[in-house]
């Protein structure tokens, strides 16, 4: 990646107005270097756009349809350098917080925009786009917080789901993802069980066992297994492995 | 808090006008028990001191009584019979202390001419004790009353408070933001466009501005802002919406807090047609009816949008508030989900010019 001046630098360019995409396409006009690739309407698009295209550079508006800006850079991943073009100012922390390479402020002119181009160069030039740590991770970071998630988005291939939290059974950690299961179907997701953990309610999700949360709502009952350990039943039939420290903390729950 | 023991100097001022009673007191003493002047002062100085205290206590009664919740012969059969208690006990003090005296050889034969006085005691101690509860009645009333005075004008600075904080939020600036960014973009495609779009914009702004000094507006002065602010957002949104409009003619007259339904409209548009990728409506409806302006604002939305961390629901909690404080239970507010359709509804008093019609 260290003779990026032989090779163009792919750009996506993500926002539901079209107005608002065309200001950057006329502002990349005069860099050949930078090749559009693709433009998206909405996060569901640019999911798949981006999957697909695997850009160098994403513009990204954060609020669309189907999925927010932070919600897409949680599907896509932190494989190309994120610059965010919103009109709301309050999201920028959150923004810096997900690695993003800069904010831009609808409007914003061309020194403002140039600008952030060459901060965009720069993290590409450098051998990775942003820092190894998976952006599903920072995003559950940057989460305002005494707000928990109301809906998981997950992708499958170039295909999106998205799973609100109520209808969420449990989730398993299975090596460098979770298993979320929800209505009898399983979806993986790239994401350590951890912060899956802590992106959820703790009123309404119960982390039960070194690999397991579960929705406490679907729990049926507890059964002691074995000499000193314990399953939940869920509503659904499925049992679940509870650890002495995940029995612990069920029973702290249930004593509340 | 007892309004007399709260305060050391009002305690001072309260004990300061007990003298004068004590002073009749002895008068009294002397007149029908034949009590000299002396013997007079030295039982009724203490008795008052000790019957002032005991008189304080009367609030506590007073305010677990409250004059309005409960009937008059209810409330003259329980202080009656506390005052017979305390002008019991006071005359059994005064006993005890008529026979210290004797027993200390000060006065003899005290205890004696003491008993003639049982009657005026008696009586005495039962008018002074109802005497202080209807002082601390007065003094409920007067404090209730300015607890009232002071709801009032809470509830007063309450509406105007409402008031600002609406026509201060009359401009979303992220929708300034956009349109400018809109109008950015236009100015080298397509400039003539980019120009319409800044005397739009402007209009939009003028008709704002000025109607923040407006008591009320006419029904279709409001209209004719949303048609203003719809016309930026056609620009913006191109055919990604449909505006549907059922007014009423005789509606069109009738008076409105301005900028009432500008925000629902633009709600519309943030929370519904924004995030509506094939797009979809708005729809305006008002008409009269008994006496009442009733008005619906519904769109279109996705139930599946990702949840809106800026602004949630201020737009509608200010036109609620806003209703409620000027026009109380004659307004009504409801807001209503049904599938991929949200609805606002408000009822208002049909009034024109300020006159009911």
């Amino acid at each position: 990646m260290n003779s990026r001046k032989d090779t163009k630098i792919r750009a996506v360019i993500v926002d539901d107005e079209e107005l608002a995409r065309q200001v950057i396409r006329e502002l990349l006009a005069p860099h050949p270097e930078i090749e559009v690739v693709g433009e998206c309407a909405n996060g569901f698009e640019a999911v798949k756009t981006v999957t697909e295209a695997k850009p160098d550079l994403i513009f990204l508006d954060i609020q669309m349809p189907k999925l927010d800006g932070f919600e897409v850079l949680e599907l896509i991943g932190t494989g190309s350098a994120i610059i965010f073009v919103t009109a709301y100012d309050s999201y920028a922390i959150r923004a810096f917080e997900v690695h993003a390479v800069d904010y831009l402020l609808k409007p914003f002119g061309a020194d403002r925009f140039e600008a952030a181009l060459e901060r965009a160069k720069e993290r590409l030039d450098s051998k990775s786009p942003s820092a190894a740590v998976p952006a599903t991770e920072l995003a559950a970071t940057a989460r305002p917080p005494a707000q928990y998630l109301e809906r998981v988005p997950v992708r499958d291939g170039a295909q999106v789901f998205i799973i609100p939290v109520a209808k969420l059974d449990f989730a398993e950690a299975q090596d460098d993802y979770v298993a979320l299961s929800a209505e009898g179907k399983k979806h993986l997701k790239q994401q350590p069980i951890s912060s899956l953990e802590a992106a959820l309610d703790p009123s309404r999700f119960l982390r039960i066992h070194r690999s397991y949360i579960v929705n406490l709502e679907r729990v049926a009952k507890v059964e002691p297994y074995g000499k000193d350990s314990h399953v939940a039943v869920l509503r659904n039939g499925v049992q679940l492995p509870v650890s002495r420290a995940g029995y612990a903390r069920l029973r702290a729950f249930l004593d509340r | 808090m007892h309004p007399i023991l709260s305060r050391l100097s009002r305690l001072a001022l309260y004990l300061l006008a007990w003298i004068p009673l004590a002073a009749l007191l002895a008068y009294l003493l002397a007149a029908t028990g034949g009590l000299s002047r002396r013997e007079a002062i030295s039982m009724s100085l203490p008795l008052c001191l000790l019957y002032a205290f005991v008189c304080l206590f009367a609030w506590y009664s007073c305010r677990a009584l409250p004059s309005g919740r409960s009937t008059i012969g209810k409330l003259l059969e329980v202080h009656l019979a506390a005052s017979l208690v305390a002008s019991g006990l006071w005359i059994l003090c005064a006993e005890l202390l008529a026979y210290v005296f004797t027993g200390m050889s000060l006065f003899p034969g005290l205890t004696s001419r003491l008993s003639r006085t049982i009657p005026i005691l008696l009586g005495t101690g039962v008018i002074l004790y109802l005497f202080s509860v209807s002082f601390y009645y007065v003094l409920l009333a007067v404090e209730a009353s300015q607890e009232a005075e002071a709801r009032a004008m809470e509830a007063r600075v309450f509406a105007r408070d409402a008031e600002l904080r609406a026509l201060k939020a009359q401009v979303n600036p992220h929708f300034l933001f956009n349109s400018l960014n809109s109008i950015s973009a236009l100015t080298t495609s397509d400039a003539p466009k980019a120009r319409e779009m800044c005397v739009l914009l402007g209009d939009f702004l003028r008709r704002t501005l000025g109607l923040g000094e407006k008591s009320t507006i006419p029904l279709e002065e409001e209209i004719s802002l949303i048609h203003a602010f719809l016309a930026v957002e056609k620009i913006r949104f191109g055919t990604r919406f449909r505006m549907e409009e059922n007014i009423a003619r005789e509606a069109l007259a009738m008076d409105v807090p301005p900028l009432l339904l500008q925000p629902l409209v633009e709600n519309a548009f943030t929370h519904g047609i924004a995030n509506l990728v094939e797009g979809g409506w708005v729809r305006l409806d008002a008409r009269c009816q008994n006496g009442a302006l009733s008005i619906v604002v519904e769109n279109t939305f996705d139930p599946d949008a990702p949840p809106r961390r800026q602004r949630n629901g201020m737009g509608l909690l200010n036109v609620r508030q806003r209703l409620e404080a000027r026009y109380g239970d004659r307004a009504s507010f409801n807001v209503r989900t049904e599938g991929d359709r949200f609805s606002v509804s408000i009822t208002l008093p049909a009034e024109r010019e300020g006159r009911a019609t």
